[in-house]
């Protein structure tokens, strides 16, 4: 009786962590609302539509975006932008020439400024884009930036 | 297990500027080893931060943040003793939270 008893709970026991490793990985991916479509997207186009464009995006002066003209080191490019566009409520980063354009998004907030900055990888000289997110449109800014030792490769 | 995240939130005037430095590979996906082989993409998918609670920031990112990513960014509010708390997850379901104060 005693080694019956055994014998159910550690099956159950195997099927509770069966059923909980899958359950693990199935809400990781599931919890994940990682945009894949866009991190896929190798245009500007292709980014700001998978982030919910329903036109092109227009350049603007009222987003300024900072990057060197030069980066020596492509492995570290600091970039950031600054929406002046009132209601911005994403921040992406876009890269021409890299094998994934979209570098890196942002949401703001109600509250939080719409300027942020990061560090991204460049393979090589490329143009830049920041686009902002406002309402349901899409603004672009773009600076080329000139990369002397690529990030990407190796 | 990963390093922690060096987080400084300062308040000055009505606002409060955060910058992260997040200790990870952020491998491209792109890269080989010596071998040949493709070195597997791992890198940092979601990052978000909150203040005494509140969302102020969140992102999403892809292989092309640096490795041993910098963010920074600022929101209105904010003073000294104040709680941030970064969190991230990345690509292999890993995560990792810490927390700093408003000084």
């Amino acid at each position: 009786m005693e080694r019956r008893d055994f014998l159910t709970s550690s099956g159950a026991t195997a099927l509770a962590l069966a059923a909980s490793t899958g359950l693990t990985s199935a809400h990781a991916q599931n919890a994940s609302r990682w945009n894949k479509a866009a991190f896929d997207s190798k245009t500007l186009a292709d980014a700001a539509k998978s982030m919910g464009a329903t036109s092109a995006p227009v350049e603007s002066k009222d987003l300024i975006l900072q990057a060197p003209e030069i980066a020596e080191n492509g492995n570290v490019v600091r970039i950031g932008a600054q929406s002046n566009i009132a209601n911005t409520t994403q921040i992406a980063f876009v890269v021409e020439k890299n094998p994934s354009a979209l570098a890196a998004m942002f949401d703001v907030p109600a509250g939080t400024d719409a300027n942020v900055s990061t560090n991204i990888k460049m393979g090589q000289s490329s143009n830049v884009f920041a686009l902002a997110k406002v309402g349901d449109k899409f603004f672009y800014a773009v600076k080329e930036v000139k990369v002397t030792l690529g990030g990407c490769g190796g | 297990m990963s390093d922690p995240m060096r987080i400084r939130a300062q308040a000055q005037g009505d606002k409060t500027t955060v910058r992260v430095l997040v200790g990870h590979e952020m491998e491209s996906g792109q890269r080989k080893d010596a071998a040949g082989k493709v070195v597997p993409a791992w890198f940092i998918q979601e990052i978000s931060a909150t203040w005494n609670g509140k969302t102020v920031m969140s992102a999403q990112w892809g292989t092309a943040v640096s490795k041993n990513p910098f963010m920074q960014f600022s929101f209105k509010g904010g003073k000294a003793g104040d709680k941030i708390v970064v969190s991230w997850t990345d690509n292999r379901g890993d995560k990792r939270s810490d927390e700093a104060v408003v000084t």
